[in-house]
């Protein structure tokens, strides 16, 4: 379960699905594949490089329907 | 044992009532019934479907293991590969299959009453539609996410992978073509239609410009300023509809609208997904799920009484919105809502790349469908609380009931379904609207039976902001289909054209883009053209042209799925998808013999064009009917050959199927599955249930 009280629970769930955090969440997973220091460490994208690349992938593909 | 007992008995329930409810809808010979009836039958049916059925395939056919790591985890980078919250995939799994699709075709079809559309929406969609839904997501899932046409081509082999990928475009076009139609006969001579669709580009442009310069990926307060100024262009669409100067320049004829589509369409392919696709996709997905909601309230809330008959006489095949008899076409116009081959290109694309566990398949495969099928009995009710004749008068051609309004409701009238001239002129004008007589389509009558549904709910009497903010809703995210399709049609022609000519392949060439989506472009442009010439108005072409396309890709997904049952050694419950098939194939058949060789000029292909051909010779047109005859003669004889081309492309699918279960039988070899191999999770239970 996600932690606080309902109202937040369903913010949290809000962001989610409408990937409003996706670029914290992509930080996050970033810190924790490629640690700093780290020699194989991929360069984290900025915040406007992810969403862009984001959105280039999610439109080459079928992603609306009749 | 009480908490089984109590459970056991809930279902009893649950089953009892909606055999009740179905029951109830069958034989019901009245005046008018409940549409509360039908929200009751879908709701049980889902649910015992889903409680009962697809837990069954689960256990049993797919045997879905949830120690297995999915791709999501595997190839986590993050980005497009995250495993995610199970409540969370469902609902972009949701907004990705809801399209325009499950609420024109149910009101079109309501032309033969509403039991069959029910019926089959109900039946189609759990026997059918999420069965393929849910086991193609599984395929993919398997095989690291990837596309129904690869899929294809690992499992039967180089010829069933190039018709899945022909098949798959061709009905891009054929889509794209009837749901332009759907458009200009929504927005042609209605300038508050036009003016307010003309002012959302600019908003999308706007937002987009917001979440990709200014606050780059806030996606929820931009989205919020967009819906908002959205309003602000319904409300300015009333504004210049009132004012005489401004409303002619957006009174715009069919042509004209059909020009702005195209042009439309080729610009957002063209310009980058981050001004003008992307935003404008959030924008109709927020409003897309909002109406939803509003409308299942409203409708729970009001329990409107439905007045369409449970059957018409249009069962015969003389019906004025299409031609043809109850079988094959009313399945073949209402396929997205009970089966979609379309959905099987989502579920085997983006869906499988956020699963974070197997188990999660069944919610998001068989749950998401369940929904948009229940979004259709939604439209449904929303075809049938209009009267009848008033229905008829909305969605009839000029070609069939005359162009005169005193005609058309006396034809209307004479078939039962009274209507007159003064009730349908004070509707227009509560509407805003010039005329709602011959607005082909579905959407105009879908948008009059949600302004009367939302009005009387929310107390509003403003019908005409109602009806208008129904057309912007419907129009909003038929450009997204519209565009999102032409893009990647495009991107699958580059891929197609490589073969033939190297440079196609770089999809940021300037010039190779510019081609291959002029190209696209042209091609369902043809066919939209040929739909606003067409006298009868352009759905008697064009819908059950999309609806056999549709269906025949439901159709390779469904082949495509029982091979990789087949060869899971699972060929007793080979039937799942089986069944569904062997009926897809025998709709499918019968539907695109009747289109070409039918005798009746109103239904076959070819038999239309030698009746126009004739009446040319004889001299019996009118000269601007005259003049694009040719055209049309031509046009017609190209449906003929798509519609055989599409029920051969299903029977190579099929027949290279066949050949590989034979094969398998005698023990000679075949292309090995294409299934990657176990390797255990190591996310937390509690992560699979909800991401970190």
């Amino acid at each position: 379960m996600i932690p606080g009280n309902p109202f937040k629970r369903f913010w949290q769930f809000l962001r989610q699905v409408t990937g409003d955090d996706a670029y914290e969440r992509y930080r996050a997973h970033h810190a924790k594949v490629h640690p700093q220091g780290s020699h194989c460490s991929e360069v984290l994208l900025s915040r406007q490089q992810f969403f862009k690349l984001r959105q280039d992938e999610k439109w080459s593909r079928v992603s609306r329907c009749c | 044992m009480p908490k089984k007992f109590l459970s056991t008995l809930l279902w009893l329930a649950i089953c009892i009532g909606g055999a009740s409810a179905i029951g109830g809808i069958a034989i019901h010979r009245g005046e008018s019934i409940n549409a509360i009836w039908f929200v009751a039958a879908a709701i049980c049916t889902y649910l015992v479907a889903y409680r009962f059925y697809s837990a069954w395939i689960c256990a049993r056919v797919l045997t879905l293991d949830d120690t297995r790591a999915t791709p999501a985890e595997r190839f986590n980078n993050g980005r497009d590969f995250v495993p995610t919250n199970r409540w969370v995939t469902f609902g972009h799994h949701f907004a990705a299959i809801a399209g325009p699709g499950p609420l024109i075709g149910p009101t079109l079809a309501m032309q033969f009453g509403y039991l069959p559309g029910t019926l089959w929406i109900l039946a189609g969609s759990v026997l059918g539609g999420c069965v393929q839904d849910m086991v193609i997501l599984f395929c993919s899932t398997r095989r690291d996410g990837r596309s129904l046409g690869q899929m294809a081509r690992d499992e039967l082999g180089l010829i069933g992978g190039w018709a899945a990928m022909v098949g798959a475009m061709l009905i891009m076009v054929i889509l794209i073509a009837v749901l332009g139609l759907v458009i200009v006969n929504a927005m042609k001579h209605s300038p508050w239609a036009t003016s307010t669709v003309l002012g959302t580009i600019p908003v999308a442009m706007l937002i987009g410009i917001y979440m990709h310069g200014i606050r780059p990926g806030r996606v929820l307060e931009g989205s919020l300023i967009g819906i908002a100024l959205l309003l602000v262009c319904v409300v300015g669409g009333g504004w210049v509809d009132h004012n005489e100067s401004l409303r002619g320049l957006f009174d715009w004829s069919g042509e004209a609208v059909a020009g702005f589509v195209m042009l439309y369409g080729f610009a957002a392919a063209t310009l980058p997904v981050w001004l003008l696709l992307a935003p404008r996709d959030y924008l109709s997905t927020f409003l897309k799920l909002g109406v939803v909601f509003m409308l299942a309230v409203s409708i729970l809330f009001l329990a409107p009484e439905m007045k369409m008959p449970a059957l018409t006489q249009f069962i015969d095949g003389s019906g004025p919105i299409f031609k043809g008899s109850l079988f094959p076409f009313v399945f073949i116009t209402i396929a997205c809502g009970a089966v979609s081959g379309f959905h099987s290109l989502v579920a085997s694309g983006t869906t499988p790349k956020l699963l974070s566990n197997e188990r999660d398949i069944r919610l998001i495969g068989y749950g998401s469908m369940a929904l948009e099928s229940l979004v259709a009995i939604m439209a449904v009710i929303a075809a049938c609380v209009l009267d009848p004749g008033v229905y008829f008068a909305i969605n009839s051609p000029a070609g069939v009931v005359g162009a005169e309004a005193a005609a058309a409701v006396a034809t209307i009238s004479s078939w039962g379904f009274p209507v007159t001239v003064e009730q349908m002129e004070m509707l227009a004008r509560e509407v805003g609207e010039q005329t709602l007589f011959a607005r082909t389509g579905g959407a105009p009558s879908l948008a009059v039976g949600m302004a009367t549904i939302f009005s009387n709910t929310f107390g509003s009497t403003l019908l005409s902001m109602w009806y208008h903010f129904a057309i912007m809703f419907e129009v909003l995210f038929i450009l997204t289909t519209l565009d999102a399709g032409t893009r990647v049609g495009r991107f699958m022609l580059q891929d197609m054209l490589k073969h033939v000519w190297k440079p196609m392949a770089n999809l940021s060439s300037y010039p190779a883009t510019v081609l291959s989506s002029g190209i696209f472009v042209a091609a369902w442009g043809y066919f939209l053209w040929q739909g606003v010439k067409d006298p009868l108005g352009g759905v008697n072409i064009l819908w059950p042209l999309f609806g056999i396309a549709n269906q025949l890709l439901a159709g390779i997904a469904l082949t495509v799925a029982t091979g990789i049952l087949i060869k899971m050694r699972k060929a007793r419950y080979a039937w799942v998808t089986g069944v569904p098939l062997a009926w897809l194939a025998i709709v499918c058949t019968s539907a695109a013999f009747e289109k070409v060789l039918s005798s009746n000029p109103a239904i076959g292909f070819l038999s239309g064009a030698a009746q126009m051909q004739q009446q040319l010779l004889a001299g019996a047109l009118p000269p601007e009917r005259a003049a694009v005859a040719p055209q049309l003669i031509i046009g017609q004889q190209i449906d003929a050959a798509l519609a055989l081309f599409f029920a051969l492309v299903l029977w190579v699918v099929i027949i290279e199927m066949l050949r590989m279960s034979l094969r398998m039988r005698k023990g000679k070899s075949v292309l090995p599955l294409s299934e990657s191999g176990y390797i255990r999770t190591r996310l937390e239970p509690a992560v699979a249930i909800l991401a970190d």
